[in-house]
């Protein structure tokens, strides 16, 4: 193998193992923008990807496959939201508890399925001309769907965060649901979707491991990515743009385990260092953060009283 | 959601701008009538039967003292609570307001005490969230443009583009008048609105609701300070203990009856103070310098001293350092550079216990932070600074019974009114919690007392029960250092006062040679003596 297509070849992982990574990602970073902190995520992850596999093995039919992963993924994230929102649970225990439904769910339903290679999965789609550029366009323009869709999904979150009212609506409900709501803004519907938008995100994400990158279901699968998602949104410091960087970024990171497995590094490390990676990205933002101001909606995993006393 | 139609009219490059419905604001206000109004929350009558008539044109005063129920009757009015029972009339038609939607549909804007604004958001995208007539891509361009024309109507001052969080109070003040009155609000409803301003910049309000007066909108302010009743209202409604006692044109009252109407009994607005001279140096803080919270320095270059016999106030609009220089002062926050004396010796960044045993005294701003344990009992909160050491506690084991008498002796003398002091703190009162701090903190005899706000949020038996003990405190011979955003009770306790901006001085004045006005400039920081 020579050095570009070795180069190539780490790339095109790179952006594949971040693709998991960035869908749960930007979908957390909605939901903690309106103020609700769903842990969820590995959980969510998990029961997206055995239950869009699931489907698969019996109908073949892959997008009916995905659209289970998301219907699935908002399902359950509905009663994460039923527990911050109605009932004024913490967030942070409910978030456990559905990270922990869904792995134990998914291990249950996916005991049928272990090891079962997939009929059909996503296949690579190359873009015309594009993917003929050296290094970056053949890593980048040969990807399967779920690239494009993640990249393209990020950039419209980006946009309706930041650039028209329903983003000011939902980073007020973080901020401060007690200005929105004095201005006649449902705090309770604007959380109720961005909850369960991020839920779809988090089962897309799994039909992406299942369906896009491993092929098959092993439990245990998600590996973590959950988790590192959670953190990720904290190092991209509530913006999807910069969640581009870091999925990718920890993309890496998996992709040159395997690349270092074959030069003779022992995996042991290697399979840390997805966690290492983690505490170092928090260590270095959470500081940073601090000192600018730019930090976690100030209402985050705060439920929000209306009305009475 | 109007979501489809949206997102076709950002592909279309089209800005949506909704059909926009006859709303009901838009008709000419004549009168807003609040007929039998009850609310009760549990355990209080916030409302009992209240009845009252709004006027288009006029400045109508709601006053009362705290606790009096002109906040949750305004939070009625705009949504925000629901009645027990009462209906609302605009134009003496029936409404119905559910929510503040409706409300601001009705043409009724509310200013809240503490401002509904996201801080980390610009003033545009204050304005423009939830707001009918802001387009849907790039909210906050339209919104700039249509801030700059009502700048110009009501000669409202403010940048659309600038932070919140980087505003003075008055500005912020300035955006949340504006959110209303674009959104078409002829009902104005205003709560303590110069709680946090200096006295020019109550000045430049009033200036303002006499030009919306004028226009035909209705403005109502809740307050608790006469004067401004006498200074701007056309009509006053005194509140008290949730029913309304009276309303009346302003010309024809006077502060003594509205006092009385208030309080429901006579009072004196008289306080004595003796002149005695000052003793030695108790506290004395040189060049001190402190960081806020968000690391940039905060208190610059601070010097003062208090001797025996003396209060010293500090006078300025929060948020401008004295928070700060009262934690630095009592160790509860770092010292950058600088120094404390406490009784000759240095105290600067020692830890509170090592202060407070020098005998240092300390009545804390936020009472239920950093005052009390809410949750704890009376007795056990009346020993919260001495608990450790005899009489209260032996080698292990803490002395109860001493403690319960030693607590039912507070209680009396600071007349705490509590069922008894095993009763849980946050039942109380926040008079009574202030009185059981106070009492706490200066039954040792402290040689120093450190009060900030010690009357804020209090009625005006307790509050008159505190001035009277802080002076009592000075003839008895403490240097006592006095925080306060009121400019009456500084000038009335304090021998000196120095004046907070942006945290340094910008005077160090006698109370008796010094004019309001020329105090106002001092605390908007444009007059500086040495």
């Amino acid at each position: 193998m020579n050095f570009v297509s070795y180069i190539t070849s780490i790339l095109e992982r790179a952006l594949v193992a971040g693709t998991p990574l960035l869908l749960a990602t930007v979908g957390e970073i909605l939901t903690e923008r309106s103020g609700i902190m769903n842990l969820g995520l590995e959980g969510l992850m998990a029961i997206g990807a055995v239950t869009s596999l699931g489907v698969i093995l019996g109908t073949e039919n892959l997008f009916l496959g995905v659209l289970t992963a998301i219907a699935v993924g908002g399902l359950m994230s509905t009663i994460h939201a039923f527990i911050s929102i109605n009932l004024r649970g913490r967030q942070i225990l409910s978030g456990l508890a559905i990270s922990m439904l869904g792995l134990g769910l998914s291990g249950l339903l996916g005991r049928r399925y272990v090891g079962i290679p997939l009929p059909v999965y996503f296949e690579p789609i190359k873009i015309p001309y594009l993917s003929r550029i050296p290094i970056l366009g053949e890593a980048v323009f040969t990807q399967n769907a779920f690239f494009y869709i993640s990249v393209a999904l990020t950039i419209i979150i980006w946009y309706i965060l930041f650039r028209t009212k329903w983003g000011i609506t939902i980073r007020s409900v973080g901020e401060n649901p007690l200005a929105a709501d004095a201005l006649g803004v449902n705090v309770t519907k604007v959380r109720y979707i961005c909850t369960i938008i991020g839920g779809c995100l988090a089962g897309l994400a799994g039909a992406q491991l299942s369906l896009g990158y491993i092929h098959l279901w092993i439990e245990g699968m998600v590996g973590g990515r959950g988790w590192i998602a959670i953190a990720l949104t904290i190092f991209s410091t509530w913006n999807p743009l910069r969640a581009f960087l870091g999925s990718y970024l920890f993309g890496g990171v998996y992709a040159l385990q395997f690349q270092l497995q074959g030069i003779g590094i022992s995996p042991n490390i290697l399979l840390m260092l997805p966690y290492i990676s983690t505490l170092v990205a928090l260590l270095v933002t959470s500081g940073a953060t601090s000192r600018k101001r730019i930090g976690a909606p100030s209402s985050l995993g705060e439920p929000f009283i209306k009305g009475e006393k | 959601m109007e979501g489809f139609e949206s997102l076709h009219s950002i592909l279309k490059g089209i800005e949506v701008r909704k059909e926009r419905k006859e709303s009901k604001g838009e008709l000419t206000f004549k009168s807003l009538d609040l007929r039998n109004i009850t609310k009760r929350f549990p355990g209080v009558l916030a409302n009992d039967n209240i009845s009252l008539n709004f006027k288009a044109g006029e400045i109508h005063a709601l006053l009362g003292e705290n606790g009096a129920g002109k906040t949750t009757l305004m939070n009625i009015l705009y949504g925000i609570y629901h009645p027990d029972s009462g209906e609302i009339y605009i134009n003496d038609q029936k409404v119905d307001i559910r929510s503040p939607r409706d409300a601001i549909a009705y043409g009724i804007g509310m200013v809240h005490q503490h401002f509904m604004l996201v801080q980390t958001h610009t003033v545009g995208e204050n304005i423009a969230l939830g707001f009918k007539d802001s387009p849907f891509v790039m909210p906050t361009r339209e919104i700039s443009k249509k801030i700059g024309d009502f700048c110009d109507t009501f000669g409202l001052k403010v940048d659309p583009n600038a932070k919140i969080w980087q505003l003075s109070a008055g500005e912020q003040q300035r955006a949340e008048i504006i959110k209303a009155l674009l959104r078409g609000a002829k009902v104005l409803i205003l709560d303590e609105p110069t709680s946090v301003l200096t006295p020019q910049e109550a000045e430049e309000l009033f200036q303002i609701f006499k030009r919306m007066a004028e226009s035909g909108n209705c403005i109502i302010f809740i307050t608790h300070k006469l004067e401004e009743v006498f200074k701007i209202s056309d009509r006053v409604t005194v509140l008290r203990q949730g029913k309304v006692i009276a309303t009346t044109e302003t010309g024809k009252t006077d502060k003594a009856t509205l006092a009385r109407m208030m309080v429901g009994r006579d009072i004196s607005f008289e306080v004595q103070k003796k002149d005695i001279p000052v003793g030695e140096k108790l506290l004395e803080v040189n060049n001190l310098f402190v960081r806020g919270d968000m690391g940039n320095t905060v208190v610059k270059n601070i010097s003062f001293s208090i001797h025996r016999n003396e209060i010293f106030g500090i006078a300025g609009v929060s948020g401008n350092g004295q928070r700060e220089l009262v934690e630095a002062i009592t160790g509860l926050r770092k010292v950058e550079k600088g120094t404390v004396k406490i009784l000759d010796k240095e105290t600067q960044n020692k830890n509170p216990r090592d202060i407070g045993e020098l005998g240092v005294s300390h009545i804390p701003e936020e009472r239920l932070r950093f005052g009390i344990v809410p949750n704890l009992p009376v007795y056990e909160n009346v020993i919260l600074r001495d608990y450790y050491r005899p009489p209260f506690s032996g080698f292990l084991t803490l002395n109860i019974n001493y403690i319960k008498e030693y607590s039912k002796e507070v209680v009396e003398r600071f007349s705490v009114m509590t069922p008894s002091v095993e009763t849980t703190v946050k039942l109380l009162s926040g008079g009574n919690i202030q009185r059981l701090i106070i009492g706490r903190e200066i039954l040792s005899r402290p040689d120093v007392i450190i009060a900030a706000h010690p009357t804020y949020g209090l009625d005006i038996a307790a509050t008159d029960f505190v001035k009277k003990l802080l002076l009592q405190k000075r003839e008895e011979g403490s240097a006592i250092l006095l925080v306060s955003e009121d400019l009456e009770e500084i000038l009335q306790l304090s021998d000196t006062v120095g004046v907070m901006f942006m945290g340094e001085f910008t005077g160090i004045v006698k109370p008796r040679e010094t004019s309001m006005e020329d105090m106002g400039l001092m605390m908007a920081g444009s007059k500086k003596w040495a």
